[in-house]
């Protein structure tokens, strides 16, 4: 006897359109009630971030960050935790990354900096989220509180060292010093161009390649190696992962490592690729909309990948759009990404459970 | 219907009542005369608690009404019901643990919106059910602190504090020792006494015939059957309740048990909130031979399986296991377990014996995930995986044989198979079986059980776990009996019959010993 | 020294303030079993509509009005989220902090051009502070006048609403009926039910309050301590208040010290800027900044006693099936 199914489309596909149409009605209603035209508003923004090189190249790039951050809360979701600490262990990946670049950028080439940089901001990274991790395994302390609390933490933390250790001597703004070239990850219009193709001058640059290999071994490690197994036995069902001799002590210390790590390479982006140098604030939430983008893809780096995409098309559009009405804020796509958390994360049930009962009779019938 | 001038306290009318696909209620009609105390029996899975919900107001009926005192209520939600007098003792008692007693029972009936005056007066009223009922209890008692049979008391006198006459109990004896089971139901005397009418809901026979005035039968959500206690007995019962005459008898060879395989001494296990829920229990598990631990559900079977699997630690004593000493300073856990070649059939197999999200292949190496024949270097070998699946499902009669169905979407005894295969096809020393058939249907119980003597034959050591005694006398060849997370008797086969290992669960080797136990529970 | 101590406590209170009013209205809506992390949010939601409010009407209590019915709106969508569509808490909070941020400075920019700001607010549009009676007379007696005129008088009545909800809530938590379902709700929602209460309502109220607490808390930031609404100005108070309310370990009193605490250290941290303390040298600010986290983590990692909160926070109620 097996039971209705419901179809894997309606999942994978309907519900999260449903969520995303929602969010962006919601938003129109804010951009009608501004005085500005929605559907006006609709096409400065796709314009803005597909309708011509640059503004594609500047979508991907913002994308890249929403890939590491997305990818980061889904690995930690699979297992069950909420990784809230996504900016926190971005911004500390960060320091990783300007620490290897400040160190080595005037005695070595690029090809021994660069994995190191990646190296630099996946244990710093993976050091951020081990400490909550910990105590939520040995301890018990919930991983969504601290995570939040060290957050705070991470911030302070790296005020204290921009401001006190790192500041370029007699410059105003807390920067570092800007790294030598032999530490900045190429772009890709710079890789492009010499085989023929003009991409437009972005920011985009090699960090989205590692962002897509990121998804392909994260796919991999989830769903086709017994350490994913064990990760997803733990985030559906503890009891069932003690019975199967599963230590989950040791299972929520690696995926934490594995998901800051993941975040921490927000660093790779920002700091070598487009900055050059250390400074405040670059994460500027992007970990917590890799919260959106988690729940936006479903959990699956395809969808991370199509999530990210689309909110990277936001934030680049919604640039587009600022500069096309000045009565509209960039801002307003932080209210687009907070409905998508909204509608699709906290409200799932809403629409979920009629849809699927409405198959599933359908399939009884 | 038959005569108009009985007074029914309460009577169903046509309740139907469906989830989903499942149809958990359907027609059912039930006449309850008031003072009386009637039993509803049937088994697991019947439709029994469900019909209680809708009384309580708990779910709605889809079809059909209630009647209280003749007069047709409309009870929508559990204020409707207590309103309508009608008060219930859940199974899983419904206390706020870290509440009073007085707390407890005032919750909902606070008597004003500031709560001085209500408890004070909450206190004298509870002196007087107290007297009335012989229900005597601490008010400020904290209710995690009380043993089991008080907290149930403070069910019950929430249920009078709001004026219940129609007390329904669901399944009460389930978490009680056979004296504060008595106890209970020298109460419900009490009660009826007093003119309250009670349903009480089990699927116990022996309660149903010793307390009961008269009896409805449960069957498939349907209400098959309705007697008079006194004219009717304990066959007739089983029979209308299982809907077919039951077999108790398995076919199956005396044992020739040879080598002991394990042997578990001492063995200690105090749980998180510094509970002893095992005491110094020690036995041995010898090749060729099942040996069943009978008791009533949480009185330490689950913890002996846990311990002995590996699932949880123990606190002190120690397990030989062929060569391996295993003890609290040197604990093996789940995954070692295995491969020291122990399965584990588990008595939840929702938490714990499959990962209801996962598809059958990957359920089916659950525990054995990390083994040589499933794994590459870095990626798991799917293919064999769902080979090996296809091949188990064909040799169980798996329905429906397909591998990538979602384990949540098989029927229990399907998904019970699934779990079983995947144990016993490991080729163990030393099989843990909790549990083997609950919610499983009929036809698969038969095969399960086939399934469970043939590897005795073929010269395992099994231990079984089952609340049903019919299947632990039926399958095994030596009964150990626990009462209280301690092992209390241990008979072979031929000398155990039901009236010897009731005593047994019951403790009732020292009646007085245990009374006195339980007065210093209620004293406390 | 005793004049620095006064001022330092002086700021405390001013500080401890919205911690305070977002803390207790954290802790109705966890004591109801309800995590909000979504304080955060609402604080500045409601710091936004009580500026904006003020600003267009003049008056200071029209804008706390405006504050709190933004904040009971984000909560009754919280509510919407969590009790009756059983949406995971975390992700409500989050979703309410992340659409609040960007919508003041969206509808701030439309209704005022200043790039997300409100106007500056003055007269009556602000919360002006108190004098208490007598204080100016007290001012000269040594100590306890100087406690009494300097310490206690002098601040805006939010604070003294905020003090004073402290007792209120602990009445309320503890003496009434409400309290007692509240409390109940929280622990086990299912004896609640079948107690006959809905689970819902109760849970629904205990939202509310923690609407009109932050809104006050809101409302607080940008007309009382500041004259006016800037981008992102709760600036984490609202994690900071969840942080006390774990501190104080969800009891009306001791979150109140934890909150006192908090605040303490942010004026410690005011104070030490850029001063060389003898024999340590120069404590870095931010090394203060963090204590209140830092406690927190090390609260709940059981290293300085333990938390343990509402049992049944954070699960959404369902009825089960058989």
């Amino acid at each position: 006897m097996s039971q209705p199914k419901v179809p894997v489309w309606v999942n994978v596909a309907l519900i999260p359109f449903i969520n995303i149409m929602l969010a962006f009605l919601v938003s129109g209603l804010v951009i009608l009630a501004i005085g500005e035209d929605p559907i006006e508003a609709a096409g400065y923004l796709i314009y803005g971030a597909f309708g011509y090189d640059e503004g594609i190249g500047y979508t991907l790039y913002y994308a890249t960050n929403f890939i590491f951050t997305g990818l980061a809360v889904s690995v930690a979701f699979k297992a069950g935790l909420f990784n809230i600490g996504g900016e926190g262990q971005a911004y500390i990946g960060g320091l990783g990354v300007g620490l290897v670049c400040l160190a080595l950028d005037k005695t070595m080439p690029f090809y021994v900096i660069a994995p190191l940089a990646i190296i630099g901001a996946g244990v710093f990274g993976a050091a951020w989220a081990y400490i909550p991790a910990y105590l939520q395994a040995r301890r018990g302390s919930h991983i969504v509180i601290t995570t939040i609390m060290f957050n705070f933490i991470a911030s302070s933390l790296m005020v204290y060292l921009i401001v006190n250790w790192l500041k370029e001597d007699g410059r105003m703004a807390p920067n570092s010093r800007t790294f030598e070239e032999s530490a900045w990850l190429p772009y890709l219009h710079d890789f492009f161009l010499p085989l023929g193709i003009d991409i437009g001058s972005s920011p985009l640059n090699f960090a989205f390649v590692i962002a897509l290999v990121c998804c392909v071994l994260v796919w991999g490690l989830i769903w086709h190696t017994r350490w994913g197994y064990q990760l997803r036995t733990l985030g559906t069902s503890a009891t069932a992962a003690s019975y199967a001799g599963i230590d989950t002590a040791k299972v929520t210390i690696w995926v934490m490592l594995i998901s800051g790590g993941l975040a921490g390479f927000v660093g790779i982006n920002e700091i070598m690729g487009v900055n050059h140098s250390l400074l405040l604030n670059f994460t500027a939430g992007y970990g917590f909309a890799g919260i959106a983008v988690s729940l936006m893809g479903r959990n699956h780096p395809i969808g991370i990948v199509l999530a990210a995409i689309l909110f990277g098309a936001l934030y680049q559009g919604g640039a587009e759009l600022a500069f096309e009405l000045p009565n509209i804020t960039p801002e307003i796509v932080v209210v687009i990404q907070g409905l998508v958390i909204l509608f699709s994360g906290a409200l799932e049930h809403m629409f979920k459970d009629r849809i699927e009962g409405f198959f599933i009779r359908r399939a009884v019938a | 219907m038959t005569n108009n001038a009985t007074p029914y306290a309460i009577e169903l009318r046509d309740i139907s009542k469906r989830f989903g696909a499942v149809q958990a209620n359907k027609d059912i009609c039930l006449q309850v005369e008031a003072g009386t105390i009637h039993g509803i029996i049937g088994e697991n899975g019947a439709g029994k608690s469900t019909l209680m919900s809708i009384i309580y107001g708990f779910y709605e009926a889809d079809t059909g009404y209630i009647e209280v005192d003749s007069k047709r209520v409309d009870i929508r939600t559990s204020q409707d019901a207590i309103d309508s007098g009608i008060g219930m003792v859940h199974q899983h008692f419904m206390l706020v643990e870290n509440f009073t007693v007085l707390e407890n029972v005032v919750l909902g009936a606070e008597g004003g919106a500031l709560l001085k005056q209500g408890m004070d007066a909450a206190r004298v009223e509870l002196q007087r059910l107290a007297q009335e009922y012989s229900l005597d209890i601490d008010v400020d008692a904290i209710v995690e602190e009380l043993p089991v049979g008080l907290q149930q008391r403070v069910e019950i006198l929430k249920a009078l504090y709001r004026g219940a006459r129609i007390l329904i109990l669901d399944e009460p004896t389930g978490v009680l020792t056979p004296q504060e089971a008595d106890h209970l139901f020298r109460i419900l005397k009490a009660l009826k006494e007093q003119g309250v009418t009670v349903l009480l809901i089990t699927h116990k026979l022996r309660e149903i015939l010793a307390s009961t005035d008269n009896v409805s039968v449960m069957r498939q959500g349907e209400m098959v059957a309705h007697r008079e206690t006194a004219k009717t007995d304990k066959e007739e019962l089983a029979e209308l309740m299982v809907g077919k005459k039951v077999r108790l008898q398995v076919s199956k060879e005396v044992a020739a048990p040879t080598e002991t395989v394990l042997s578990a001494k001492n063995l200690c296990f105090v749980d998180g909130q510094g509970v002893e829920r095992l005491k110094n229990v020690s036995l041995d598990l010898r090749a060729g031979e099942i040996v069943g631990i009978a008791g009533v559900s949480g009185n330490g079977q689950s913890e002996l399986l846990n311990v002995l699997s590996g699932i949880t630690p123990m606190t002190s004593g120690e397990i030989q296991f062929g060569d391996t000493l295993i003890n609290a300073k040197a604990p093996k856990n789940a995954a070692q377990m295995r491969d020291l070649k122990m399965a584990h059939v588990p008595e939840d197999r929702h938490k714990m014996g499959l990962v209801t999200g996962f598809e059958a292949y990957e359920a089916a190496v659950l525990g054995y995930h990390n083994s040589d024949a499933y794994n590459g270097k870095v990626l798991m070998n799917r293919k064999v995986m769902v080979d090996e699946c296809s091949r188990r499902m064909a040799g169980w009669d798996v329905r429906p044989p397909n591998p990538h169905l979602k384990t949540a979407n098989f029927s229990g005894g399907n998904q019970q198979k699934i779990v079983i295969a995947r144990e016993v096809e490991q080729n163990p020393d030393v099989l843990l079986i909790g549990q083997p058939t609950r919610g499983v249907d009929i036809g698969a119980i038969e095969n399960i059980h086939e399934q469970i003597v043939k590897l005795c034959v073929a010269g395992k050591a099994i231990l079984l776990v089952s609340v049903e005694l019919d299947e632990i006398m039926a399958l095994s060849d030596r009964i150990i009996v626990m009462f209280d997370g301690a092992i209390v008797g241990e008979l072979d086969i031929k000398d155990a019959d039901e009236r010897t290992l009731g005593l047994m669960m019951a403790n009732a080797y020292n009646e007085e010993l245990s009374e006195q136990a339980l007065q210093e529970g209620e004293s406390a | 020294m005793f004049e620095t101590l006064i001022l330092m406590l002086d700021a405390t209170l001013r500080v401890s303030t919205p911690l305070i009013l977002a803390a207790l209205a954290g802790l109705y809506a966890e004591r109801s079993g309800i995590v909000d992390i979504g304080l955060e949010g609402k604080i500045l939601g409601s710091a936004f509509a009580a500026a904006a409010g003020a600003a267009v009407y003049g008056s200071a209590w029209i804008g706390l009005c405006f504050g709190i019915l933004a904040s009971v709106g984000l909560a009754m969508i919280h509510g919407f989220a969590c009790i009756t569509h059983r949406g995971d808490h975390i992700v409500s909070g989050v979703a309410i902090n992340t659409v609040v941020a960007g919508l003041t400075v969206t509808l701030g920019l439309d209704w005022f051009s200043m790039g997300g700001q409100t106007p500056a607010l003055s007269g009556d549009a602000r919360f002006t502070d108190i004098t208490l009676p007598f204080a100016d007379a007290l001012a000269s007696v040594p100590v306890i006048g100087q406690i009494y005129s300097n310490l206690l008088s002098g601040h805006n009545i939010l604070v003294y609403l905020a003090f004073a909800m402290v007792p209120v809530t602990y009445w309320v938590i503890y003496k009434t009926r409400f309290g007692l379902r509240l409390r109940a709700v929280g622990e086990n929602p299912q004896a609640v039910d079948t107690a006959g209460i809905s689970v819902a309502f109760i849970r629904y109220r205990a939202l509310i309050i923690c609407g009109i607490l932050c809104g006050i808390a809101g409302a607080y930031l940008s007309t009382a301590h500041n004259a006016g609404f800037l981008k992102d100005m709760s600036a984490g108070k609202g994690y900071m208040a969840l942080a006390a309310l774990i501190f104080g370990k969800w009891r009306p009193v001791p979150v109140l010290l934890a909150c006192l605490l908090f605040g303490f250290l942010d004026a410690v941290a005011v104070r030490l800027q850029g001063v060389e303390l003898p024999g340590i040298g120069e404590v870095p600010v931010q090394a203060i900044e963090v204590l209140p986290y830092v406690l927190t983590v090390l609260l709940l990692a059981g290293f300085i006693g333990k938390a343990v909160g509402p049992k049944a926070v954070g699960r959404p109620y369902v009825k089960e099936r058989e």
